[in-house]
């Protein structure tokens, strides 16, 4: 667990969130398995995201959540109950979708006012609560525009409002931020921060998009065709993926395949001709291959350097200046790719200039290769 | 410029007869109102008029009742069972008026087979032809495409997940149906209640053939006066004065119905 990320929340209150239980949960239509087995703890107050390609079972298990969806198999709690058989109606758990799901018929303040119409707040309690969850999304002057009347945007802020107006202790997203532009969607992503922030309320937020789940999520919980590949936070994710999946889906990622011997407590890697090799070796055997980062690979010029640290000959494939640094594509001698960042400072180098990718083998991320990774992904 | 054959068409084929008839009802046998003063000082054409109203009132019920859960049900479907349901709408399309409702004489019938049936379950038989029920009957049956479909056009743009929406929120289902769903299909509903009740003011041929005496309807008399006592004057009338009459209701709805959304917000 990161440092800090227990600080979350209001200092000092109590959450009023609800922590989530799913415990093998399996859903199938006909003998296609939606869900397999899926198992997840989600503490009261968290940000939760579920990221995954789509077709990998964070929606369905979004649904089975929220109630419109019937697990096939498993256990489910939500603060503690059992929800298991509880209709959607009766779970108090606030949704936002990513087709925004406004009623069309209703004004931004009628839409926003339903569930507590629903819950028999009435009168001026009703108005002082629509008015507050508006101000939330800081859409408390549109209250009489009716939904055809707003941007898209606008329309997740105000659905966003009527998912938390009733105080639910859970809020599940569905991409709710999908259909928008991406700057927009970065701004969205600071005030659902936020929102969250001044809540308290546990928060499970749907998205196939790395980058948003790295900004929003305390935690995060990799799924893969109807799996959970890994649960940690992003850094734990980045750092220390557990299969080449998960390496592969969060962040760039150098992966480098081929005959692999070990001996001791080394593995070395045969690529075209050229040994690379680290202390460390697969606890449970399968091939292995091994996953770098962008950052912990150093470009030289072809024989210049090296200390010692492993490397691969290659020839720059593409050059991408990013302004805080650059982030070169090289075309490895057995025709894989590698993706190095380098920091303003380093040298240089130009589209077809021969290279050197050096690295150390400490920082080798040794996983069993999976063939179904790369299928998945693309 | 490519309307202009339809616009033509509607002025000759609407516009003229229509104003020959006030104008016929205004001048025969001779200048003057002695047409409608005559309609109006006649008891029997007031009834009838009334009349009129009450049925096609009826039948406008009877359709949009029938018709909600029918379109719905199309909405709701996959697609070739949705085929074969607008398959049953259209066919009846095909058939001509006359003869649906001469098949309605000998359902309807006293030993027709509705009252076999329900004699043979012991129910008794019930009087339906000759009587305003059969007539409202046989003149839903009739009209019935008209409400499903501008129904049906209306309920497949609602979006259904509206309603699970309406269901996270705490709705359960039928507060979410009556909520959600029905605000939004009811410009259906009232583009078809509309087109049936105008429709059904002017049905002739079903309430001439399954109706009796005490369930004529005004275009009866528009027949009896016109062809054959040749009171062309008095026929003009009673068709501007149900011209009218219809003119004066639609007006009455247009505002509780160009209100719809304003209203559910009120609620």
């Amino acid at each position: 667990m990161n440092p800090g990320q227990e600080s979350r929340g209001n200092p000092g209150q109590e959450s009023r969130g609800a922590a989530i239980d799913l415990k093998s949960i399996s859903k199938a239509y006909g003998s296609f398995k939606a869900l397999d087995g899926v198992s997840l703890h989600i503490k009261a107050g968290e940000f939760m995201t579920l990221l995954g390609p789509s077709g990998s079972g964070k929606t369905t298990t979004l649904n089975v959540v929220a109630g419109f969806t019937e697990a096939s198999s498993g256990a489910l709690e939500v603060g503690g109950k059992s929800v298991v058989g509880v209709p959607a109606h009766k779970r108090n758990i606030g949704v936002v979708f990513q087709h925004y799901a406004l009623f069309p018929h209703m004004t931004v303040s009628r839409n926003v006012a339903y569930p507590l119409a629903l819950r028999g707040v009435a009168g001026a309690e009703r108005e002082r609560r629509v008015g507050q969850a508006l101000d939330m999304v800081k859409m408390a002057d549109f209250g009489h525009r009716f939904p055809s009347e707003l941007s898209g945007g606008q329309q997740q802020r105000v659905a966003l409002a009527r998912a938390i107006v009733f105080d639910p202790p859970l809020l599940l997203m569905d991409e709710p931020l999908g259909a928008l532009d991406k700057k927009l969607r970065e701004w969205l992503q600071l005030e659902i921060k936020r929102i969250h922030r001044e809540l308290g309320t546990t928060f499970v937020y749907v998205t196939h998009d790395q980058e948003e789940a790295l900004v929003l999520s305390d935690r995060i919980a990799v799924f893969n065709r109807g799996r959970i590949e890994q649960i940690g936070t992003g850094r734990e994710l980045y750092d220390e993926p557990a299969t080449l999946f998960v390496g592969k889906f969060i962040g760039d990622s150098t992966v480098l395949r081929g005959a692999a011997a070990t001996s001791g407590g080394e593995t070395a890697i045969d690529i075209a001709g050229q040994k690379v090799a680290t202390v460390k070796r697969l606890a449970n055997g399968g091939r292995p291959v091994m996953l770098l980062r962008p950052e912990k690979l150093a470009l030289a010029r072809r024989g210049v350097g090296g200390d010692g640290r492993n490397r691969l000959t290659g020839r720059i494939g593409e050059a991408i200046y990013l302004g805080s640094g650059s982030k070169y594509e090289v075309d490895l001698a057995d025709g894989s790719k590698a993706i190095v960042r380098s920091t303003l400072e380093a040298d240089s180098f130009a589209i077809g200039d021969e290279v050197d990718v050096l690295f150390a083998g400490a920082d080798v991320k040794l996983l069993a290769d999976d063939d179904k990774a790369d299928l998945t992904l693309t | 410029m490519l309307a202009l054959p339809a616009l033509v068409l509607l002025l000759a084929v609407i516009g003229y007869p229509l104003l020959t008839i006030i104008l016929r009802s205004l001048s025969e046998p001779e200048w003057g109102l002695q047409n409608y003063i005559w309609f109006f000082s006649m008891p029997i054409n007031l009834t009838v008029l009334q009349r009129t109203f009450v049925i096609s009132t009826w039948v406008t019920l009877v359709c949009v009742v029938s018709a909600y859960p029918y379109a719905y049900l199309m909405t709701a479907v996959g697609p070739r069972v949705r085929l074969v349901l607008m398959l049953c709408v259209l066919i009846p399309f095909w058939v001509s008026g006359v003869v649906r409702t001469l098949s309605w004489v000998i359902l309807l019938q006293d030993s027709g087979v509705i009252n076999s049936i329900l004699r043979s379950l012991g129910l008794g038989g019930v009087r339906l032809i000759r009587t305003q029920t059969g007539v409202v009957i046989g003149m839903a049956q009739v009209l019935l495409p008209f409400m499903i479909l501008p129904l049906y056009s209306v309920m497949k743009g609602i979006d259904l997940r509206l309603m699970r929406a309406a269901q996270s929120l705490g709705a359960r289902p039928s507060r979410a149906f009556f909520t959600i769903y029905l605000p939004l299909s009811l410009p259906g509903v009232y583009a078809g209640a509309i087109i049936v009740f105008i429709l059904a003011l002017g049905f002739y041929i079903t309430p001439a053939l399954l109706g009796g005496p005490r369930s004529t309807m005004l275009s009866t008399l528009v027949q009896t006066q016109v062809l054959s006592l040749l009171q062309w004057g008095r026929g003009g009338a009673m068709g501007v004065v149900l011209l009218v009459t219809t003119f004066v209701l639609l007006a009455l709805a247009a505002p509780v119905m160009r209100s719809r959304y304003r209203e559910a917000e009120r609620r």
